[in-house]
């Protein structure tokens, strides 16, 4: 049997209230991505608890809490299909502190909820690892600190001012210990729980098909896709394509990747091409994307390749795996370039092929170019003519189109995004029989002045074509800059105009404004933070430590190890230091002080507070030998120092004393 | 003279059994020229120990039993028409004897109560337009049943230092009160004490205090302790100055009463709790945190 717990080990209301307040601070976040009746029982059971502790309402009774825990349990089992793993857990996890919440009584079960509270908060990070969540993390800790310190109170509650002070200075006082655990603490590669696949899962981005609409909707977002910073000096805007996936099937509507180009990636291999002028480096921070294609100026140079990543056939570049976590690479790139001079037979007829029936209009248009006698060049320039002289427009809302989507676009509506303008023109160049295809990325990217590096968003995707002309390799066609030109070289704002209801981001983003100085410093922080604490990966750790000669573990270990002991041995010194008393310049303490070492090397100290006399009476019970010979010095010394006054005389009486030498005795201590 | 301080120490013992602690502290309460407040539970002997004091010291006694009607001029005295006279004449009040037990003091009403400690903080009496002067020396000891108990007034906590010291007698030890017990009513014991001291001597001691020498050493001392009340978070305010002046003083009559010519941080720390506990206010309402005399003095390093 337990004792009964006291009056003591209750906590009072006032403190109670502030205990539901922190956990609903702390559960907040978690609530969105619980089950909807999981978050409703936490809050629930939160202001049921708040009210029966202001109401005094008795706690259910066992049976009652036994049922609700299984049913709880058995629900969350259901939903997630088992009870671990990163969201599944936590939601357990949070329903289960809630639940505590109705069997909290006693300080014990406060205990038990307070450090619940601190594991529920580091959950948070599975979720999210940005700057705020860091912040807010760091004012919740305070909180439950706080909490800690007034629920270890005996007694009644202390002021929260009080606790809440205690509190946030002992969390900055962790602070150096959590930066040195940062950087020293061994990175296992991958993630440490093992976040399952949906983690990310609603990250937007280029998908691995395009249809007419696509990317019109993928540009409502200012979500960053990457950010580049150039070693030199960077190509013009109008040459910034991000070259990313390459579609070259075609089923009437919907682009997508070549079965063959992909399958037969391997034997196929990259293609030849040839480079002039300089080449362009940068450093790429990619946004998880959760696919495996990375991005890269056109042309990469297949000689400086990021680490693990393959160029394909039709010259893509793919990671060794899907890009689960922000992924920092370095690249080079060369503007000009001949790709892929000779086209053998398989891919020039994959680059041909149109579905067999469709798009009748578009074809015969084509061939009426070609029976005009015009060579592929030209029948290249007879196209973009057509665009930019007949009557297309650029527009964010295209009308929708129906099953002959080219010709209706090419012939009636002949309005639309980037996405129709490369499609169409892609399948008018196969029907006049030149090797074409898609390629999809980003084009452009807006420069962070503060920062000095380039932000693409989604909503700087783009789609283009590319057709294969002899002698001259692939050749970069953009039917949009055609028709708008000022989308490549402008952006997306300055292209479209201001009755198309651009998305807000957009329209507020002229350099100058306010705004646009708070946004661009703000990317500049988050830059940073990516760049300097998210980015610390094995990879990263193990190359900065090198750095230090801590190449291995078992050095890392050590230097963490040292480097904790260090903190806390210069704590313990602060304190010790604190503690000591202060150099002096009274002759007769000094005595005092020298005797009362050589005493406490023999094992008796006088405590701090401990009276000089009280001093000698201790030593003097416990060792009656010594007891004449201390009680004359504790005597000398408080006639020095505290009877008399400090004269030559008594100071003599006192140093002769604390000589320890007894009458006669020899030397009681030494 | 000293001597007979421990005469009158020896002979206190005698009657009240097992606290030789708070019996020296009370004597130096008077020495100290400060008023001693008594708090406990009833039959304890708190009455009995005023009485000692006052025969043992040959003090001149007088005793009020505060009620709740007492009025203050039941305390300092009241003017009565003399028709032999044809004229009013002052009757002085309980008050003025050389050591007035104030039995119970919680009980009267706060008007009362107030009438008594100015009385003793300006050592006279104002009553009709006239000003009289108490007697030499003058001690008041008062007795207080906690405040838990039904029916008081407790003291406000600001007129509370208007006594030098508080302290609580408790029950006796297991052997002491076997012998009172065993032996004859501590009363009667009291009528055969004769006097160690008088007045006079106790006025000339008193002035003597003062003399006992306080070097800087100590006065940094009692410093350290005050201010580590006023860096407390869990106090409401710290000591005041003239708490401080207190300790000093009530460490000087310890001092003397143990024979010493100057104060050492012993002194200090016998009477420290006495004179502060009753000046700490803690900073909630519950007392939480708030650290005791002997907390203090337990974490206060001695300079």
């Amino acid at each position: 049997m337990t004792a009964r717990p006291t009056a003591a080990d209750y906590l009072t209301q006032a403190s109670l209230l502030r205990l539901l307040a922190v956990l609903a601070l702390v559960v907040a976040p978690h609530l969105p991505r619980l089950p909807p009746w999981a978050a409703l029982l936490v809050v629930v059971v939160l202001l049921w608890r708040a009210a029966a502790a202001v109401r005094l309402w008795p706690l259910p009774p066992q049976a009652l809490k036994l049922a609700v825990a299984t049913v709880a349990f058995a629900g969350i089992y259901a939903h997630f299909g088992r009870g671990s793993g990163q969201t599944a857990g936590t939601a357990l996890l949070t329903v289960m502190i809630a639940l505590k919440l109705t069997e909290m009584r006693a300080r014990r079960d406060v205990m038990v909820v307070i450090s619940l509270c601190y594991f529920l908060l580091l959950t948070h990070f599975l979720f999210s690892q940005e700057i705020w969540t860091v912040a807010y993390l760091l004012v919740c800790a305070v909180a439950i600190t706080a909490l800690l310190i007034e629920s270890n109170h005996p007694g009644a509650a202390l002021a929260p001012g009080i606790t809440l002070r205690q509190g946030a200075r002992m969390v900055a006082q962790a602070l150096p210990l959590m930066a040195v655990l940062f950087v020293l603490f061994p990175r296992l590669p991958g993630p440490l729980w093992g976040l399952p696949s949906d983690a990310g899962a609603a990250r937007s981005g280029l998908s691995d098909s395009m249809s007419p609409g696509d990317i019109a909707q993928l540009i409502q977002s200012d979500a960053v896709a990457f950010r580049v910073r150039f070693d030199d000096a960077p190509p013009p805007m109008a040459q910034r394509y991000w070259r990313g996936p390459v579609f070259w099937n075609f089923d009437g509507r919907r682009w997508g990747f070549s079965a063959q180009a992909l399958a037969g990636g391997a034997h196929l291999g990259p293609v030849a091409a040839e480079f002039a002028g300089a080449p362009t480096r940068y450093e790429l921070t990619l946004e998880p994307h959760r696919q495996r294609w990375l991005f890269a100026l056109d042309l990469a140079d297949p000689q400086a390749l990021p680490a693990g990543a393959t160029l394909t056939y039709d010259h893509q570049l793919f990671a060794a795996r899907n890009v689960t976590d922000r992924l920092l690479y370095r690249a080079a790139s060369y503007t000009q370039y001949r790709l892929q001079p000779e086209l053998p037979e398989r891919p020039r007829r994959i680059a041909l092929t149109l579905p067999a029936q469709g798009s009748p209009r578009a074809r015969a248009l084509a061939r009426s170019w070609r029976e005009d006698g015009l060579a592929d060049a030209d029948v290249v320039g007879r196209a973009l003519r057509m665009f930019r002289e007949q009557s297309f427009y650029y527009t964010l809302k295209p009308p929708a189109l129906g099953r002959e989507a080219v010709d209706e676009f090419l012939f009636d509506t002949r309005r639309g995004f980037c996405e129709h303008y490369a499609s169409s023109f892609t399948v008018l160049m196969r029907a006049a029989g030149i090797p074409a295809r898609v390629v999809t990325g980003y084009q452009g990217g807006e420069r962070n002045e503060l920062g000095g590096y380039y932000v693409v968003r989604q909503s700087d995707a783009h789609a283009w074509s590319e057709v294969w002309l002899d002698g001259r390799g692939w050749v970069r066609v953009d039917p949009t800059a055609a028709v708008a030109p000022t989308r490549i070289e402008a952006g997306l704002g300055a292209a479209l105009s201001a009755a198309e209801g651009l998305p807000g981001f957009l329209q507020a983003r002229g350099s100058g404004s306010w705004r646009y100085a708070l946004e661009a410093r703000w990317d500049l922080v988050n830059a940073r933070w990516n760049e300097w604490v998210l980015a610390y990966g094995p990879a990263l750790q193990q190359e900065f430590l090198s750095r230090f000669g801590l190449a291995d573990w078992q050095r890392m270990i050590a230097a963490l190890t040292g480097a904790i002991m260090l903190i806390l041995a210069a704590l313990g010194a602060a304190m010790l230091r604190q503690s000591r008393p202060v150099r002096t310049h009274d002759r007769a303490l000094r005595l005092w002080r020298r005797a009362a070492r050589r005493l406490a090397r023999q094992g008796w100290v006088q405590r701090a507070s401990e009276g000089p006399q009280d001093f000698a009476e201790r030593v003097a019970r416990a060792r009656p030998e010594l007891g004449p010979a201390v009680r004359r010095l504790a005597q000398a010394y408080l006639r020095a120092r505290y009877l008399e006054g400090s004269d030559p005389a008594n100071e003599a009486r006192l140093a002769e004393a604390a000589r320890g030498r007894g009458r006669g005795a020899g030397r009681a201590w030494s | 003279m000293t001597t007979q301080l421990h005469q009158a120490l020896t002979a206190l013992e005698q009657i009240i059994l097992g606290k030789p602690r708070q019996l020296r502290l009370a004597l130096a309460c008077l020495l100290a020229r400060g008023h001693l407040l008594i708090e406990d539970v009833p039959g304890v002997g708190k009455t009995t120990l005023a009485l000692a004091l006052a025969r043992v010291l040959g003090l001149r006694f007088q005793r009020v039993q505060f009620t709740s009607d007492l009025l203050p001029a039941d305390i300092l005295g009241v003017s009565i028409y003399e028709a032999a006279t044809g004229g009013f004449r002052f009757h002085p009040g309980p008050i003025f004897a050389q050591l007035v037990l104030a039995d119970e003091v919680n009980r009267a009403s706060p008007k009362t109560q107030s009438a008594l400690l100015e009385a003793m903080e300006e050592r006279q009496v104002t009553a009709e337009g006239e000003t009289r002067r108490l007697p030499e020396p003058f001690f008041v000891v008062a007795t207080q049943n906690p405040a838990y108990q039904i029916g008081t007034f407790p003291l406000p906590e600001s007129q509370l230092d208007r006594f030098l010291m508080r302290i609580a007698l408790g029950y006796p030890p297991p052997e002491a009160e076997k012998s009172l017990l065993a032996e004859r009513e501590r009363r009667d014991l009291l009528n055969e004490v004769t006097p160690s001291l008088t007045p006079e001597q106790l006025v000339q001691l008193q002035a003597r205090v003062k003399d006992v020498k306080t070097t800087p050493a100590l006065l940094e001392y009692v410093l350290a302790l005050v201010r580590h009340t006023r860096d407390h978070n869990g106090l409401r305010m710290g000591l005041s100055p003239r708490a401080g002046l207190a300790v000093r003083r009530a460490a000087q009559a310890w001092a003397l009463l143990h024979g010493r010519g100057g104060v050492i941080p012993e002194d200090v720390q016998a009477v420290f709790p006495a004179v502060v506990n009753h000046r700490l206010l803690a900073a909630s309402e519950r007392e939480a945190g708030a650290p005791t005399a002997e907390e203090i003095l337990d974490v206060v390093a001695i300079p």
